[in-house]
């Protein structure tokens, strides 16, 4: 506690001076270990699936190879096959149909309802917004079977436009959910601004409100479109002609003829099908996940 | 209780140095405080002895043991941080017992070094609350309370007022050297507010871009800066700085500031001076020390006539701002002397209390 | 003026309102009268179709299966994602976002297509996987033919693809817990696993809660992947509320005991709604501090 001995530190330093540097990169090798490990868990089928793709049939018949490599040399026949023989492209098609109109109705019916849930007060409002978020967690596997029957009572039933007509019941709830957050963290004081400056309710929402939260409505819209895109019960449910099929019953269901099952071109389909959302994440990766957490953590 | 050293620490970071080379011995139980602008390292060097950030090179010794690699819970310090960092979910008694539980301390001891302490911050009804029923000032005491109950080497404070308005901070300071009087415990604490600075410490240490300026007692700051910042970073209203030259006068020196007007340099101070006669230099005069004239005699050649620009009634004195050559300065009268904006009045300067900065390496002579 | 904004309010509100009354809560009380009628929908036999349900091994087999499947697959989840949420969090933030983008990727892609692959991974004959399993010196599995393992492989791929979701949930609650606070448990004399149980865990709680729950809702009532890789068997032992209900529904044409199945489900879905909306209650006030 004095001068002299400060002038004589016990010589600990030197020892340990790496050892707290050397605790923290094995904490760090440590983590991408075994972040390495559930990469691989995540990544093997998507990996798998590509590779079988690009295998020729006799390859992916072939049991003695290593099926986790392509030996016999890649080859593009299965897409080939997919395109040309057999009824994919018109899935292709009759789900962008779907998706896109059900995007455009769920972003329309969503924006419109939030504006309306988080600026201006009536009778229920508060109600409503809670059971907008209780709506979300009925799933689609309670109601696909009354649904049949109300779709078949309407002629409906093995038209894609029931796709329409159904999926904004995936969509719409959580969409509304996410831009009530959104447009609620819209300081009150622009509302002012634009009232003082001359603007009409519709004026604030489109070049307001719709501006501002443009990120909230990007995450919306992938999320509307990624739900559509991969919806199966109801179109396992109310479709059975090839002619009104959408990608993801398609893909599985009628791509097996006759107890065959074109395992290369299966996978060549289901990569193409699973290619849009994928893209969309590649580009979009931020606002998907926006979209993805703004349920629980916006409370 | 222990001493605290620190020889040529450094930090930095990728390219830039934030910390560069600070030496300090700070012996036991004294109250330090490490002031200056932001960005000029303070919190930096408090987080490096709190162990919070890696040391790039120097050694810190706490109790006459190195510490650089030691973590910071095996270093026996405290801290109370700017926002507190209270445990939101655990209630008052459980924010300050926690690092004494996680030392296994007996239950009995734990109580009872909970509600001394609590009793020294008068936070005893408090122990049940949680944190989000606090006020700010309550918080803070909560935040001092857990550092107290763990009877740490060294307490570390991390510009722990700047939360609280004007009046509060003014409290919590009397608070906190009442609290240090009490505890006596080595103390270091940050911050970039120099009133605080100077009402609390034993020492001060001024520090600017990574560097110690000028270490000593709030008086010697005050009195005796050794740079040209510290001069004009402690003292509120600050220091007025004017360019100036020292001509000789017969047998003496005189001050001249700007065209017509000149000061006697006092006696005592011309030997020390001489050296630089003819060189532009740089006058320092705190504003207390230009004020209304004092009648008669030798004084008469301190005096000056000025025309005030604003003139600002604090109550108990008035500041008058007017220009000299083109600079701004302030001086302090009383409020019956003080005459109006725009018109002119007789001021004094005091050169017994002047200061001189050499430009051209901002040392004070 | 007002009584016009509230017009105009409620006409934008309109569309949702027609939707979520039309579609989901019309629905699902016709579904309580459909699940009353016999199965040719021409009389009401009351609770007929649930006491036959009650009544039959199948069902009892769908109860346990769901629960089984439910439980042990959100367990799982959560746990994996709680892992893989600290291990991106330790690392340095510029690469995180990649590691992030990579283990997401099971999520994106749209379920039925990922099982698809799992599908071909599982296959008796090609399983690239059994042929690893042969190359380490085991013995092939019957992944899909083996009722045990039937129900292993279901519950994997649905760990597979659910995981990711708790990973980026947690991730973010993580990060919103102040860095002061893990600072001040340092100097308090915390160490890593203190940490954890002291601060992480505790500011963490309801979101791991809420996330938990509405797992539970969304993984019972999960249709894809048991219908695409074993549509229920082998001898009905994957089958859950969706599958089997979708079986006698839709497949075998008894609309009203399908709805009946689908019910069973509505109690456990209540109860865990009512719990997540109080978690999400209870943690705006707790954070409002």
């Amino acid at each position: 506690m004095t001068a002299e001995a400060l002038s004589h530190p016990v010589p600990r330093s030197s020892a340990s001076r790496a050892s707290l540097k050397r605790n923290r990169s094995w904490a760090l090798i440590a983590s991408y270990f075994f972040l390495i490990l559930f990469a691989i868990f995540f990544l093997v089928p998507p990996y798998y699936m590509i590779v079988t793709s690009l295998k020729s049939d006799a390859e992916v018949a072939h049991m003695a190879t290593n099926p986790w490599i392509i030996s016999n040399g890649i080859t593009f026949e299965q897409y080939r096959l997919l395109f040309v023989e057999s009824d994919f492209l018109i899935y292709f098609k009759n789900t962008i149909i779907v998706t896109l109109c059900v995007v455009v109705i769920t972003m329309v019916v969503s924006v419109l309802a939030a504006f309306s849930l988080s600026r201006m007060k009536f009778w229920g409002s508060g109600i409503l917004a809670t059971g907008i978020f209780l709506t979300y967690l009925v799933p689609d596997t309670l109601l696909f079977i009354p649904l049949f029957q109300i779709v078949r009572g309407l002629g409906l039933l093995n038209s894609y436009w029931s796709m329409v007509l159904v999926y904004p019941t995936l969509t719409v709830p959580f969409c509304t959910w996410i831009m009530i957050g959104y447009f609620q963290s819209i300081p009150k004081e622009l509302d002012e601004a634009a009232l003082i400056d001359g603007a009409g309710h519709m004026q604030m929402l489109f070049k307001i409100f719709i501006p501002v939260a443009l990120p909230g409505i990007i995450a919306a819209t992938i999320f509307a479109f990624t739900v559509s895109w991969a919806a199966f019960v109801y179109p396992i449910a109310f479709l059975y002609s090839a002619d009104q099929q959408v990608l993801t019953v398609g893909t599985v269901t009628s791509l097996i003829r006759a107890d065959v099952y074109k395992w290369g071109m299966l996978m060549a389909g289901a990569l193409v099908a699973a290619a849009p959302p994928l893209v969309i994440y590649a580009f979009l990766m931020d606002y998907y996940i926006a979209g993805l957490t703004a349920g629980a953590t916006k409370g | 209780m222990a001493d605290v050293a620190l020889r040529n620490v450094v930090k930095r970071y990728d390219e830039v140095e934030a910390v560069r080379g600070v030496s300090l011995n700070i012996p036991d139980k004294e109250f330090v405080v490490l002031v200056g602008p932001s960005g000029c390292g303070k919190s930096t060097t408090l987080r490096m002895i709190a162990g919070l950030e890696e040391i790039s090179a120097g050694d810190i010794l706490i109790g006459g043991d190195v510490v650089n690699d030691v973590p910071p819970r095996d270093r026996d310090i405290a801290m109370v941080f700017q926002n507190y960092a209270l445990y939101p979910h655990m209630t008052v008694f459980e924010n300050m017992s926690f690092g004494l539980k996680l030392r296994r301390t007996p239950k009995a001891e734990i109580k009872a070094r909970v509600e001394r302490a609590a009793q020294i911050l008068s936070i005893t009804d408090l122990l049940e609350r949680r944190p989000k029923q606090l006020s700010g000032g309550q918080r803070q005491r909560v935040a001092m309370g857990r550092a107290i109950v763990r009877n740490p080497k060294v307490f570390l404070f991390d510009e722990p007022l700047s939360n609280l308005d004007a009046k509060l901070r003014v409290q919590m300071r009397t608070e906190i050297k009442r609290v240090h009087q009490k505890v006596k415990t080595t103390t270091i604490y940050v911050t970039h507010d120099q009133v605080e600075a100077m009402t609390l410490a034993d020492r001060v240490v001024v520090m600017n871009d990574g560097r110690i300026e000028q270490v000593g007692t709030p008086h010697e700051l005050y009195h005796l800066p050794k740079t040209r910042f510290v001069a004009g970073f402690i003292g509120s209203p600050a220091m007025n700085f004017m360019p100036c030259r020292l001509e000789k006068n017969g047998a003496g020196l005189v001050l001249n500031v700007a065209d017509g007007l000149s000061f006697p340099v006092p006696a005592n101070r011309a030997g020390r001076y001489g050296a630089v006669v003819g060189k532009p230099m740089i006058f320092g005069l705190r504003p207390e020390h230009i004020t209304e004239p004092r009648g008669g005699g030798e004084s008469d050649k301190s005096e000056f006539t000025v025309n005030l620009d604003v003139v600002e009634p604090m109550g108990m004195e008035t500041m008058v701002f007017f220009r000299l050559n083109g600079t701004e300065i302030c001086g302090r009268v009383e409020p019956t002397s003080a005459t109006g904006p725009g018109e002119p009045m007789r001021l004094r300067a005091n050169l017994n209390h002047m200061h001189l900065i050499d430009p051209t390496t901002n040392l004070a002579l | 003026m007002m009584r016009q904004r509230s017009v105009v309010a409620f006409a934008m509100c309109l569309p949702l309102i027609l939707i979520i009354a039309g579609l989901i809560i019309y629905p699902a009380f016709y579904s309580i009268f459909l699940s009353m009628l016999n199965k040719s929908q021409t009389r009401f036999i009351g609770l007929d179709n649930f006491a036959f349900l009650l009544g039959r091994d199948t069902f009892w087999m769908v109860v346990e299966q769901s629960a089984i499947f439910a439980l042990s697959a959100v367990f799982f989840k959560a746990l994996i994602g709680l892992i893989t949420a600290h291990l991106i969090n330790n690392l340095p933030t510029k690469g995180q976002r990649k590691w992030r983008g990579m283990l997401l990727v099971p999520w994106v892609i749209p379920l039925a297509l990922s099982t698809l692959g799992w599908w071909w991974l599982f296959d008796p004959t090609h399983s690239a996987l059994n042929w690893l399993i042969v190359l380490l010196g085991g013995d092939e599995i019957a992944w899909l033919s083996n009722p045990y393992w039937a129900r292993f492989s279901v519950i994997l791929v649905n760990v597979w693809y659910g995981a990711p979701f708790f990973l980026i949930m947690y991730l973010a609650a993580l990060k919103s817990v102040p860095e002061q606070l893990y600072e001040a448990a340092s100097i308090d004399g915390a160490n890593a696993w203190q940490k954890f149980v002291h601060i992480t865990l505790p500011m963490m709680r309801n979101i791991i809660a809420i996330t938990v729950l509405f797992s539970l809702i969304v993984t019972f009532a999960n249709f894809d992947i048991v219908q695409i890789m074993t549509a229920g068997g082998p001898r009905n032992m994957t089958h859950v509320f969706a599958t089997y209900a979708f079986l006698t529904g839709i497949r075998s044409g008894d609309i009203p005991l399908g709805s009946a199945v689908s019910l069973f489900m509505v109690p456990i879905l209540a109860v865990s709604a009512i719990f997540i909306l109080r978690g999400v209650r209870k943690r705006a006030r707790e954070i409002g501090a």
